[in-house]
């Protein structure tokens, strides 16, 4: 069966099918968005925690490091209540809209995208640390030069937080709806089709997302070693 | 404080990308999603009146409680008596009948539990007398509560005495139908669910054609007085062309493997 | 504050102690404008610990500290820490840090790499370049800054030969400029080519604070010329 799926797989693609396509094109969007947001949100808040002296700082990494694991069909749960009608942000109309969807995914990623931000400058500042004192430079200079110098190891960071996005299913399920031509992204699909049975078009539908995920650690590891022939 | 930030950076970041057409919110149920109904009625129905329909497919409890919270416009689902509890509580406007189809028991071919034939009653007793595998939907949706209603009519109660063989899998119909095809066991299903469904394995039609098998299905419009954001005006256009002759004909249109699936039975007005 | 012009540090009694234990004691020390001090001590006496609180980056727990403003100081470390760039990049970034406007960190840079011998590298990325090149390339760093002090923490202790005397080459240029300059070492063959003025450090205090023509003749305290011997052996 699983080498049908393959094959099935790729005749889908070669037959340039639509719905299929529409349906891969919203799965980029959305995790790409969210992964944007997260970035946004993670990247000036990993570095900060990073370089605070605060006595809050080991409670953060804990709570940043537990966030980690949040399972997505909570936090699609949370955000369902959150953006339903009867919520306290219905009135935006969110909800069964790929916005949700952008919203969940950007909460499940941020801590993800955070973390690792954090121990990446973490451990850049260690190294220029004392020259970094010695000039006197200011922290928010101090946040920019470390963000760009670890931005290989930061981009791997942005990846890592953009396959956990593009596979999970549990969050936009529940917020998106899987509406047909709508809010059905990659995941859902394959959870609808597996439940109707068709367990072929469902593993077809894998193998593409599975491919995708596999393309994107490939580029990840590219990025690094580039990086480290590069800059050493 | 962070949700803010985000909620405040997706609103400025808008993505235009995602139309800004009319549309309504439709809650429905799996198996008639699953059906394939509204990729066949749907875009009819858009064509005619430019409204889109947006489905969102949730067992019927699940949908009517969507609705009450008003994250729809539109409920079409097919438990009368949860239907009519919910017009009554003052969340939708008015039920009208749309169409109905009928359940079968499924179960395997080598019938252990002879229950082949076309009494309800009977079958249910044999499969109840024998210890048969039997999956139950056990999630609120119409099926189950028609399920239930058929025990109690054949005079034994296995969910409650929590019987071994029964299986409540908490799922759609159709995870429902691949558990009872791993399982070798018996299952109540719509039809429509049945036709569509591909893994069958072992299974066939044991039970058809009682006239208790009869599934009404009821379309209601959420009462704006409840939740102001109701999209009246396209939701009474969606179920007025429901229950019209264009709509009723689309809906026996819809056939799968050349059999109709869905008999339209609206009151004419 | 400094006493005149001419005093660029004064310590007097300062300790660090850390966890209990105090790391240097009691220390007195004035340095001028214009000296070459180099730091002597066997491993762990304290060296490292004099120099960054001399530069400011660690705080006396007792004692006092007065030192020009940080703004007129550079330090060089053990291992230079440079920039995912080009070797100019780094330069102009320490003279940005400094707040030095684009156009004079242009000169300033083609300047001190040339100072330093690195012009031809100066488009390479910093971290390609060999150990030595990458230490002179942080002295070119401290060079732009055109500081009054230079702290420099045994800035030779990972290179080999050549690219020793080439640092130490540097350093003398930079000292000729008017640059003060207080380094430590560990190896006496360093401290006598390149000292006017020697610090001895034993167990986190200082045994002896004169001047290299002094101490190198005999003129040295019992841990000193144990130390002496040791390093002869």
């Amino acid at each position: 069966m699983i080498f049908n799926a393959l094959r099935d797989a790729l005749g889908l693609i070669a037959a340039a099918d639509g719905a299929l396509f529409q349906i891969i094109w919203l799965s980029l969007k959305v995790s790409a968005s969210a992964t944007l947001l997260a970035a946004l949100i993670g990247m000036p808040l990993g570095a900060w925690v990073a370089l605070t002296t605060s006595r809050l700082r080991t409670i953060l990494i804990v709570f940043l490091n537990a966030c980690m694991g949040l399972p997505p069909v909570v936090i699609g749960l949370l955000i369902y209540l959150l953006l339903s009608r009867s919520g306290p942000l219905g009135a935006l109309g969110w909800l069964f809209t790929p916005k949700a969807m952008i919203v969940a995914q950007t909460v499940l990623i941020t801590p993800i995208i955070a973390a690792l931000t954090r121990q990446v400058i973490e451990d850049a500042h260690a190294e220029y640390k004392d020259w970094f004192a010695s000039l006197g430079l200011s922290v928010w200079a101090t946040v920019r030069t470390l963000l760009v110098d670890a931005r290989f190891s930061l981009v791997t960071a942005l990846l890592a937080g953009f396959g956990r996005a593009v596979a999970e299913v549990g969050a936009v399920m529940i917020v998106g709806g899987n509406i047909n031509g709508f809010t059905r992204v990659m995941t859902t699909a394959i959870s609808l089709e597996t439940s109707k049975g068709d367990l072929a078009l469902a593993l077809a539908l894998g193998f593409i997302l599975v491919s995708m995920v596999f393309a994107l650690n490939a580029v990840a590891h590219a990025i690094k070693r580039y990086a480290a022939r590069r800059y050493g | 404080m962070k949700r803010l930030a985000t909620l405040a950076l997706a609103a400025a970041l808008s993505l235009s990308a995602f139309a800004q057409d009319k549309f309504i919110t439709l809650a429905s149920t799996t198996s008639t999603d699953q059906s394939g109904l509204f990729g066949h009625l749907l875009p009819q129905f858009q064509k005619a009146s430019g409204i889109a329909v947006r489905v969102i497919a949730l067992g019927t409890g699940q949908a009517l409680d969507a609705a009450r919270r008003g994250d729809a416009d539109v409920v079409f689902v097919h438990d009368k008596a949860a239907e009519e509890k919910f017009v009554a509580e003052g969340f939708g406007l008015e039920r009208q009948e749309v169409m109905f189809n009928d359940f079968v028991v499924i179960g395997p071919s080598d019938d252990a539990a002879k229950a082949i034939g076309n009494d309800i009653n009977a079958a249910l007793r044999a499969i109840y007398a024998s210890k048969a595998p039997f999956v139950s939907r056990g999630d609120k949706s119409g099926t189950h509560a028609a399920e239930l209603r058929y025990w109690k009519a054949a005079g034994v109660d296995p969910a409650s005495e929590k019987q071994s063989w029964y299986r409540e899998v908490g799922q759609g119909m159709g995870p429902a139908l691949n558990t009872a095809a791993a399982m070798n066991a018996y299952i109540l299903a719509d039809r429509g669910t049945w036709l569509a469904f591909k893994n069958r394995q072992n299974l066939a039609i044991a039970v058809e054609g009682d006239k208790q098998l009869f599934n009404q299905y009821g379309v209601i419009l959420l009462n704006p007085a409840k939740h102001a954001h109701v999209k009246k005006t396209e939701g009474q256009a969606f179920i007025d062309w429901i229950v019209s002759p264009a709509g009723q004909a689309a809906i026996a249109s819809f056939k799968v493997n050349g059999q109709a699936l869905f008999f339209p039975n609206a009151t004419k007005r | 504050m400094a006493d005149d012009m001419a005093t660029l540090l004064t310590l007097q009694n300062a300790s660090v102690t850390i966890q209990g234990k105090a790391l240097v004691e009691a220390i007195s020390l004035r340095v001028g404008s214009g000296e070459f001090v180099c730091m002597l001590g066997a491993n762990g006496a304290g060296k490292s610990t004099l120099l960054r609180l001399a530069h400011g980056l660690i705080a006396p727990t007792h004692g006092a500290c007065a030192r020009v403003p940080i703004a007129e100081q550079a330090m060089l470390f053990q291992r230079p820490a440079l920039l995912k760039r080009s070797a100019e990049e780094n330069v102009r970034f320490s003279l940005a840090a400094r707040d030095v406007p684009y156009a004079e960190q242009v000169a300033r840079t083609d300047e001190a790499l040339a100072a330093c011998g690195l012009s031809a590298l100066a488009t390479r990325y910093a971290r390609s370049l060999s150990g030595g090149e990458q230490q002179r390339l942080a002295l070119a760093c401290a060079w732009a800054l055109r500081p009054r002090v230079l702290f420099a923490d045994e800035p030779t202790a990972s290179l080999d030969l050549n690219a020793v005397h080439a640092v130490e080459a540097v350093l003398r240029a930079l000292h000729a400029q008017g640059t003060t300059i207080v380094m430590t070492t560990h190896s006496l063959a360093q401290a006598k080519r390149l000292a006017q003025r020697i610090v001895f450090l034993h167990q986190g205090r200082v045994t002896d604070d004169a001047s290299a023509a002094l101490f190198f003749a005999g003129e040295r305290s019992p841990s000193a010329s144990h130390f002496f011997e040791g390093e002869r052996l």
